[in-house]
């Protein structure tokens, strides 16, 4: 009897505090509800629209019918479709890969303390500060057989030197990765630079009294700690990849034929220029539902597992 | 007192700004268009003067881009925003937004002013809607014309081929003297260009409508077809190894400087040999390669009128009507653009060589062919578009393989 008015005010506390609590976190949860706001309508709200698009049979305007999967069924049909998903693995994988290897030498070059570094830096990491048209355009120049690279090294005199990568099918898409390497390269040099400094000059030390050669301190000791720094360029490489366009468009315009076109392409054309709403948001759904795929391992391993583990 | 006068003058004027202002804004008119090059731009300062003159006040908003300026179009009437007017291409772009009565019906202007007695057929059927007028053409854009450049032909000896077994046989003998017999902005846009003017020249208008309009799959099966697809793919050795991706322009310009002898390119195409100080019949000249005489395909620009129930509105759009189709106006600003007339009643004789030429031969309806956007709804197009790239680019495809693609096309797409 004695202890129940004691236990009653320890729960009237607790209540204030968790009310407190509340009262404590209402501004900041006010604070954000613009931004909740923001990604649940714009972002998940255009998100559903587009996908539920994507079983009608839209044309100029949103029409809300019922076609099931017929648009999917066209798209797998699609050639252009097939090439575009195909282009951009093969444009994926090397210029992820590319960027973070050519990118990683860069930054181990100037980290051996080279003279004129801060030229060297700004050399490497220009190409990145030019958009994707410019990029695109000065390639196409560039690698043009008739008026760039191939020209040259003829008008030199080797009459025999062909590179027409840009107009042939089978390697034009390679023309576009070049490009994108040349764009990219940069960014992941500054990001693994910024690793490499902060690395501890002790653990330099502690290598060479071991005796053991940089090359090895390099793969073995450095590479393991720049792991942030390697996914945050992946990342950043990889929001490139899915939304490659700029780059396409005014370097091939999907050309020669339909060799290098790319499924943002596919969708932009299908919206905004053939009237064809509905495979054009089936298209994006597919690219949507791809990213997810991708992501969804790295997302499980980087936020929900560790939260099950006890701190 | 001198003060005051000032002080009155400076008021009355006040007023007098004030006043032809509110005049203005009941002659508001927003027009949004694509004409941004500077042929284009100064074609449209044409309409945005005789406007003006006539008392209203012109809002330009040009938006660079086919695409983009109709998308934006698009966007603002369906978002209840419209402006006054606002463009597109002859044909189906705007279909949609006549089923979805957004755009006001022109047929009282079009019944006074006689369109259909003015304008060549095919336009006027573009335009219309079960029965009904729904945009004002301003203009005819040849698309099929095969310009050359004279001095390389006359150096080659070879005379301006008049069909096209005759034009591969003048390819080869171009190329024999280190010329690129075919300038081509090897883009899909003039990949597809090409292969409709082989397809109305060597295949004739009924096989063109056949296989562009009803996507007829017998048509796309028949032995003509199969001509046209072979004739089209030896052409593919005409063109120079630049080719794929080049813009049109920079194609042009090699018929231009004499480095290509032929461009097959819509009537546009004559601003830049105006730019370059050359005259058509002299430095370069234009025809239609095909069976008797050729035929020409024509498309064009149109305005529509999104619906409005504003009656300053109306008005405003009433009066552009009346200036978009007035003879004057429509000289100056076809002479400018490059395309001719839309009213076949304006007197050319003051247009250079080509637009005469294109005006003779659209005397004759037998000679009109509609444009592949008159036809065809803008997602075929495209499946024809993606096709025929795939053809011209990869030389180990055969026609036959091409065939099957084009018949894939006109099943599958909407």
């Amino acid at each position: 009897m004695a202890t129940l008015p004691i236990r009653a005010s320890s729960i009237g506390a607790a209540d204030t505090g968790a009310r407190r609590r509340i009262r404590a976190r209402l501004p900041a949860a006010f604070a954000l509800l613009p931004t909740a706001l923001i990604v649940l309508v714009v972002y998940i709200g255009c998100m559903i629209w587009t996908v539920r698009l994507s079983f009608t049979s839209s044309t100029l305007l949103p029409k809300f019918d019922w076609v099931g999967m017929a648009q999917y069924n066209r798209l797998f049909l699609n050639d252009r479709f097939l090439t575009s998903a195909e282009n951009i693995v093969i444009f994926g994988v090397l210029f992820i890969s590319g960027c973070l290897i050519i990118g990683f030498l860069m930054a181990v070059f100037i980290d051996q303390n080279v003279r004129g570094e801060g030229l060297f830096r700004t050399v490497f990491l220009y190409p990145y500060s030019m958009s994707f048209v410019v990029t695109g355009v000065a390639w196409q120049w560039f690698l043009n057989p008739g008026l760039g690279l191939q020209k040259l090294v003829r008008d030199m005199g080797f009459e025999s030197f062909t590179f027409d990568w840009l107009v042939n099918q089978k390697m034009a898409i390679y023309t576009i990765v070049i490009a994108g390497l040349w764009h990219g390269a940069g960014l992941t040099m500054a990001i693994l630079l910024a690793g490499l400094r902060g690395v501890d000059a002790d653990l330099w030390k502690a290598a060479k009294v071991d005796g053991i050669p940089t090359w090895r301190v390099y793969t073995s000791v450095i590479l393991p700690l720049l792991r942030p720094m390697v996914i945050t360029a992946t990342v950043l490489l990889a929001t490139g990849v899915v939304k490659l366009y700029d780059l396409v468009v005014a370097m091939t315009l999907g050309g020669p034929g339909i060799a290098t076109e790319v499924p943002a392409k596919f969708v932009m054309d299908h919206l905004f220029e053939r009237n064809n709403i509905a495979l054009g948001t089936a298209a994006a759904t597919i690219m949507l539902i791809t990213v997810v795929i991708v992501l969804a391992p790295w997302v499980y391993a980087r936020y929900v597992r560790p939260q099950g583990r006890p701190a | 007192m001198s003060l005051k006068t000032r002080v009155s003058a400076y008021t009355l004027s006040i007023a007098l700004v004030w006043s032809s202002g509110a005049f203005a804004q009941q002659m508001k008119a927003e027009v949004l268009h694509w004409w941004t090059s500077a042929g284009e731009s100064a074609a449209v300062r044409v309409f945005a003067d005789q406007f003006t003159k006539s008392g209203g006040t012109w809002v330009d908003n040009a938006i660079a881009g086919g695409v983009n300026a109709r998308a934006a179009g698009v966007n603002r009437i369906v978002g209840g925003n419209p402006p006054t007017m606002t463009q597109f291409n002859t044909g189906k772009q705007f279909d949609e937004l006549v089923d979805a009565d957004l755009l006001r019906d022109l047929d009282a202007q079009a019944k006074a002013g006689k369109w259909s007695e003015i304008m060549p057929k095919l336009i006027v059927d573009a335009v219309t809607r079960e029965g009904k007028v729904y945009a004002v053409p301003v203009n005819i854009h040849g698309q099929n014309w095969m310009f050359y450049n004279t001095k390389v032909f006359a150096d080659a000896g070879v005379e301006p081929p008049k069909t096209f077994p005759e034009l591969l046989q003048a390819g080869e003998k171009l190329k024999a003297k280190g010329i690129i017999p075919l300038a081509l902005g090897g883009q899909p846009t003039w990949e597809r260009n090409l292969f409709n003017a082989v397809l109305v020249g060597h295949g004739g208008p009924d096989l063109f409508r056949k296989i562009n309009g009803a996507r007829d799959q017998s048509a796309a099966k028949s032995p003509q077809f199969k001509e046209v697809v072979e004739i089209y793919g030896k052409m593919r050795g005409l063109v120079d190894q630049g080719s794929p991706g080049r813009n049109w322009n920079d194609a042009a310009s090699l018929v231009i400087t004499g480095k290509a002898g032929m461009h097959f390119n819509g009537d546009w195409a004559k601003g830049e040999f105006i730019a370059a100080g050359q005259t058509a019949g002299k430095e370069y000249g234009c025809a239609l390669v095909g069976a008797s005489g050729g035929k020409l395909i024509i498309g064009g620009d149109v305005f529509v009128f999104p619906a409005t129930k504003d009656k300053g509105q109306l008005a405003t759009q009433d009066k552009l009507v009346e200036v978009l189709l007035d003879p004057t106006t429509q000289l100056e600003f076809n002479k400018k653009k490059g395309s001719i007339p839309v009213r076949m009643d304006v007197d050319v004789s003051s247009m250079d060589a080509c637009a005469q030429k294109s005006s003779a031969v659209l005397k004759d309806s037998a000679n009109q062919v509609e444009a592949q956007e008159l036809i065809s709804t803008p997602n075929f197009t495209g499946a024809m578009q993606d096709a025929i790239t795939q053809y011209w680019n990869n030389p180990n495809m055969t026609a036959d393989t091409f065939i099957e693609k084009v018949s894939a096309a006109m099943r599958d797409a909407s």
